[in-house]
């Protein structure tokens, strides 16, 4: 061995193996405390972050609140009688909750973290939109738009057959 | 936001379109039609001297007047009298005046010639009725004061012409006194007033025309007696009679003292059987005897000598004679010579020269000639010319001249019996590209014009073309179904026993057919039409065969009469298969069922009460003994105030056809007091009619549930002294009663009595309810009454669980032996009108809220919500019921102008109103007649299922592709600022 050999390049990044290391760091450099400040930093940013992801995900699970208010004020701007207006408000009512609560994995998706629990979230925000549908049904009920009464079932219902048949009257003339 | 936007628009049109039941100025004619006739032409004048407008004035047999054009056939003006005012005689005086005699000749009335303002009235009253004559004076020189000499209700009148004041009056009170001619002598003012006393006298007065004194009165008996009527051959010799027709009388009275000559007949004309007639037709020293089916001209001389002239066929129509100059007169004769029609004009004085022959071609659907009045005119070369009016079998009135006929109308459609509907066929594979192609330059130049008026860019001659455009859509009036259900076959049956088929699009003739059956036969003397019912209406497994009508007709007037049936393809007009005489027809009742070749069965009830069934095929047979047990039938006796229900017996025993004939079982009977009830009115519920729901729902969700049962029938009884014309019974011994009786039972639902009130009664039931109107004396008004019927029985059905599920017997067939429980609510209301008739706007399925079509008496149809007439109207409603729609209470229905379904039209003598439904829900057609004819289409509901006929498809079309482009732009331009933003 010896003789050949002058020098040799190694071109492998001794940075990411500090265990083969044998060249002393650069003086002021300090690997350990980079390291060690290097995991701290992130740890705090993602607890940070989870934080954050956990906030803006009770935002987005209470935002149907407000939703709900505006819309109880709308429902009442528009008044019980069956026009185009309330009836456009009250199936908007039922329409939003609806969609509402099918992409309730798609709204929180962005949220999603190991660190972060969205159940709780995504209880209140389903508990939020059913109470929109729930005004939206009522509202439809007030408009008198759901069959509850027994009218709403019989008008449906053709006039019972006649066994008998009859015929008859004055002679023509 | 696009879509939305879109959506938004779509919505905003659709909720703007139907824009309420009363029509703009330009929407007139776009769906309705109306047609204007005069009937069955009696008498004609013609006014065709010196004037620049010739015309020719005619009275018909519907109570017309009217001077109709004689180039075209237009009517000039038109006077509808009253049904009761029968136009005896008319007349032009002094060239300037029309004169009727009408009302049994108690009535002369002048209207002003050129455009048919009465001028003056005049009545007169006398003792007894009478024969009614009129005479004007016409022949003699137009005085200044041409004095006009009526007689009637046994009372010789002369009146002024110019004012109708009367001059003086002479009244032969003396009952046996019948008078038979009036005759006033050329120059000297002298009137001869001919009748008989008793049958075997004959009286002759002279009256001095001045003043009405008789100067001389002369008699003479002639024991053979008299018979039938009179004719005045000239000034001085009369014609008629004897008792036993077997002579001929001749009376000449003039020259002092009476001459009675008698002939036999049989010297005249040869041996005969039958009854012979003198034909009243003023031939001028001429008359003709009708005998042996042959028509015998005789001439009498001047010595009283008579002269058989020519004997003619007697389908032949004569013409009076008309003076053509220095005292020649000329006789218009039509006759019938196979498919043609031989017009000849003979000269009276020498009867072997004709005038003029023409043989004109004839529409073999016309039928016979029966009436020709002829007038002449100078050709261009000084020589006379005829035309001549010719009234036909069908009751057309034809004008021919110079061989050809110049104009035609079709005056049997003002005396419509009966109307019935047919679908149109259905339209073959779609219409060829070529076709297409060739109009599609048009139709896009339409097009531009009717964007051009939506957008307010036309110019008033734009909008003029589009009118025209609008009004004579080729769409309305295609030859094929159309979805909506608006084209259809309105199919009537007429007093002359014609058919005919029009286009509910623009009223055309599509087919007419003078129906061999209900034409004058051996077998059959007097046919007369009655009713006409849908027979086959092929769908389904017969889509291939033309749908066909029922006609049925009766020999004689009288009820027991033999009965005629004939069917007829309804596309065609051919009489596919006639039956008859056969049985007497009562009744006919259409069946709920129909064969395999969707032929309809039907029971003909005849007078002994037997029911005849009809088709007569052993399916049809098998059909109806499945069902025969529950078929029931009843009869209303209005002379003897009893209706009668009856159920099958057995078949009949002594019949030829005894498998098609059953005999009845009396069931049931509802005798009315016949002494203090007089049955007026009766009716039922359309057959066709379709109810959607059983249910009525009111404020705050409540529920009655309607008692619908086709078995109701409501009879309207009065007081014996009620029953007749307003004003001949005190409100203390008048009364109106009504029964809702149920038809299979013979029960009575319901039994309501209106004091003070009286007939005529005029109503509609329709679902459950029953709208009637009729006098109150008490109130010196009409009302319209109310009844609403619910069954009591159903109404605990009011669990939603078991509803849902479907737990309950709403559903059941309900049978009238199971005596269901009901309440009625009545409500009566004042209304201002008097009705000529009343019915109710029918639907496809029912749903669309109803109205009722009222006939006023001033010939026009209202339509009147059902609403007004809700027995739950009050004074304050509550604001639920205010929801509903429930209409406060008023004392009277109100009549709003805009709700004539006629506009401005009138339906001259209207008779009649029918409703028929259309495919579409919304819509209903109605058809109303009387002397004239009108069809609109109706919405009472507005049209909530289609867009209005001038809904503008262009500006939709525009709206779309700009909200497109919108689209595209703001696309574009959010794209180029989502860039511009990624630059910053």
């Amino acid at each position: 061995m010896g003789f050949g050999r002058r020098w040799a390049v190694e071109f492998t990044d001794a940075s990411a193996a500090p265990s083969s290391r044998d060249v002393p760091d650069p003086p002021g450099f300090t690997r350990a405390s980079q390291d060690q400040d290097d995991s701290s930093v992130s740890r705090q940013k993602k607890d940070a972050e989870a934080n954050w992801k956990s906030q803006k995900a009770w935002e987005v699970a209470q935002a149907p609140f407000k939703n709900l208010m505006m819309m109880g004020f709308m429902m009442w701007m528009a008044g019980s009688t069956v026009h185009l207006f309330s009836i456009g408000i009250t199936f908007s009512a039922l329409w939003q909750p609806i969609s509402a609560l099918q992409g309730v994995g798609k709204v929180f998706e962005p949220y999603k973290d190991s660190k972060v629990d969205l159940l709780a979230p995504k209880l209140l925000f389903i508990a939020l939109n059913l109470g929109g549908l729930a005004l939206g049904v009522w509202k439809l009920n007030t408009l008198g738009l759901l069959p509850t009464h027994a009218s709403d079932w019989v008008s449906s219902l053709p006039p019972a057959q006649e066994v008998e048949y009859s015929g008859g009257g004055i002679p023509l003339h | 936001m696009a879509a939305r936007i879109l959506a938004v628009f779509l919505l905003l049109f659709l909720s703007a379109a139907p824009l309420g039941s009363s029509l703009y100025e330009d929407q007139v004619g776009l769906m309705d039609w109306h047609q204007k006739y005069i009937g069955k032409v009696k008498h004609a004048v013609f006014h065709t001297q010196r004037s620049g407008r010739k015309r020719v004035v005619v009275s018909t047999e519907e109570n017309v007047i009217a001077s109709l054009d004689l180039r075209h056939g237009d009517i000039f003006w038109r006077r509808v009298l009253g049904a009761n005012d029968v136009v005896d005689a008319i007349d032009v005086a002094l060239g300037k005046f029309v004169i009727t005699l009408s009302s049994d000749g108690s009535t002369i009335r002048a209207w002003n010639l050129p455009d048919g303002l009465m001028v003056w009235e005049t009545f007169i009253r006398g003792s007894k009725s009478s024969k009614s004559l009129l005479l004007s004076g016409t022949n003699s020189k137009v005085d200044k004061d041409n004095t006009i000499l009526a007689f009637g209700e046994g009372c010789l009148v002369a009146v002024s012409s110019a004012d109708g004041e009367v001059l003086w009056k002479k009244d032969f009170a003396d009952a046996s006194f019948e008078v038979q001619q009036i005759i006033q002598s050329p120059g000297r003012d002298v009137v001869y007033v001919l009748g008989f006393v008793g049958s075997s006298s004959f009286d002759a007065y002279q009256i001095n025309g001045k003043n009405g004194e008789v100067m001389h009165h002369d008699t003479a008996s002639f024991a053979g007696g008299f018979s039938g009527n009179t004719l005045l051959v000239s000034d001085d010799v009369l014609v008629a009679l004897d008792a036993a027709m077997s002579h001929l009388i001749t009376i000449s009275f003039q020259g002092g003292g009476l001459s009675i000559n008698e002939k036999p007949i049989s010297n005249l004309v040869g041996d005969f059987a039958g009854p012979v007639e003198i034909l009243a037709l003023k031939l001028g020293r001429m008359f003709a005897l009708k005998a042996n089916k042959l028509i015998t001209f005789i001439s009498i001389s001047n010595d009283g000598k008579l002269d058989v002239l020519e004997k003619i066929n007697s389908a032949a129509a004569i013409s009076d004679a008309l003076s053509v100059s220095d005292g020649r007169h000329a006789v218009g004769l039509v006759q019938q010579v196979d498919n043609k029609v031989e017009f000849t004009v003979k000269l009276g004085n020498d009867w072997n020269t004709n005038l003029l022959k023409e043989t004109i071609n004839m529409d073999h659907q016309r039928g016979f000639v029966r009436k020709v009045f002829i007038n002449n005119y100078i050709r261009t070369d000084r020589s006379h010319g005829f035309r001549a009016l010719v009234v036909m079998e069908d009751h057309s009135l034809l004008l021919v001249q110079q061989g050809e006929i110049v104009w035609g109308r079709e005056d049997g459609l003002a005396s419509i019996l009966d109307v019935t509907t047919s679908e149109l066929p259905v339209e073959k594979d779609g219409v060829s590209v070529s076709k297409v192609e060739q109009n599609l330059f048009e139709w896009l130049k339409g097009h531009i014009l009717k964007l051009k008026g939506t957008l307010m860019l036309a110019s008033p001659e734009d909008m003029v073309v589009i009118q025209g455009m609008r009004l004579k859509s080729s769409e309305k009036s295609k030859m094929t179904r159309d979805h909506n259900g608006f084209r259809k076959l309105l199919i009537v049956l007429t007093r002359g026993g014609k058919l005919f088929a029009l286009h509910t699009g623009d009223g055309r003739i599509i087919w007419s057919r003078l129906l061999e059956s209900l034409r004058k036969s051996e077998a059959c003397e007097h046919p007369t039409g009655l009713r006409i019912y849908t027979w086959q209406v092929p769908h389904h497994h017969a889509m291939d065969e033309n749908p066909s009508v029922l006609v049925v007709g009766r020999c004689q007037q009288n009820l027991d009469a033999p009965g005629i049936l004939s069917f007829v393809d309804a596309y065609t007009g051919s009489e596919i298969k006639s039956v008859g005489p056969v049985h007497s027809v009562l009744q006919v009742i259409p069946l709920p069922f129909t064969d395999s070749t969707e032929q309809r069965l039907h029971l003909l009830i005849d007078a002994k009460q037997r029911v005849h069934l009809y088709p007569r095929s052993r399916e049809a047979l098998s059909i109806f003994q499945q069902e025969r047990s529950n078929i029931y039938w009843y009869s209303v006796e209005a002379d003897k105030s009893i209706i009668r229900g009856y159920a099958i017996k057995r078949t009949c025993v002594h019949e030829d056809a005894g498998d098609y004939c059953f005999e009845p079982r009396d069931l049931w009977s509802v005798v009315f007091p016949g002494k203090s009830e007089k049955i007026v009115s009766t009716v039922t519920q359309k057959l066709n009619e379709v109810v959607h729901t059983q249910a009525k729902v009111m404020a705050e969700q409540e529920l009655m549930y309607k008692y619908i049962s086709k078995n109701l029938l409501f009879v309207a009884t009065a007081s014996p002294k009620a029953s007749h014309e307003i004003g001949s019974a005190i409100p203390d011994e008048s009364f109106l009663v009504v029964y809702l009786i149920d038809t299979i039972t013979g029960r009575i639902l319901q039994r309501m009595t209106h004091q003070g009130c009286q007939a005529p009664v005029h109503a509609v039931f329709s679902e459950n309810w029953v709208v009637y109107h009729y006098f109150n004396l008490r109130a010196h008004r009409y009302e319209m009454s109310v009844i609403e019927i619910y069954d009591q029985s159903r109404a605990d059905n009011k669990d939603v669980l078991k509803l849902v599920v479907g737990k309950h017997n709403l559903t059941s067939p309900t049978s009238s032996y199971s005596r269901p429980e009901v309440v009625a609510k009545s409500q009566s209301y004042f209304f201002t009108h008097s009705v000529k008739a009343i019915t109710v706007t029918l639907t496809a399925k029912g749903i669309t809220s109803k109205q009722l079509l009222i006939g006023t008496i001033s010939d026009q149809v209202l339509a009147l919500d059902k609403r007004y007439l809700d027995p739950r109207r009050s004074l304050n409603p509550s604001q639920a019921e205010k929801e509903e729609g429930v209409i406060p209470l008023t004392d009277s229905l109100p009549i709003i102008p805009q709700s004539y379904v006629t506009h401005a039209l009138k339906v001259e003598g209207l008779r009649g109103i029918v409703t028929v439904p259309a495919k579409l829900e919304s819509t209903t057609l109605v058809f109303s007649y009387g002397v004239d004819i009108f069809f609109t289409r109706l919405a009472p509901s507005r049209t909530y299922d289609s867009l209005t006929e001038d809904f503008s498809y262009a500006l939709l079309l525009i709206t779309i592709v700009a909200l497109i482009a919108a689209i595209f732009v703001t696309w574009v331009w959010s794209e180029r600022k989502e860039l511009q933003e990624k630059w910053r």
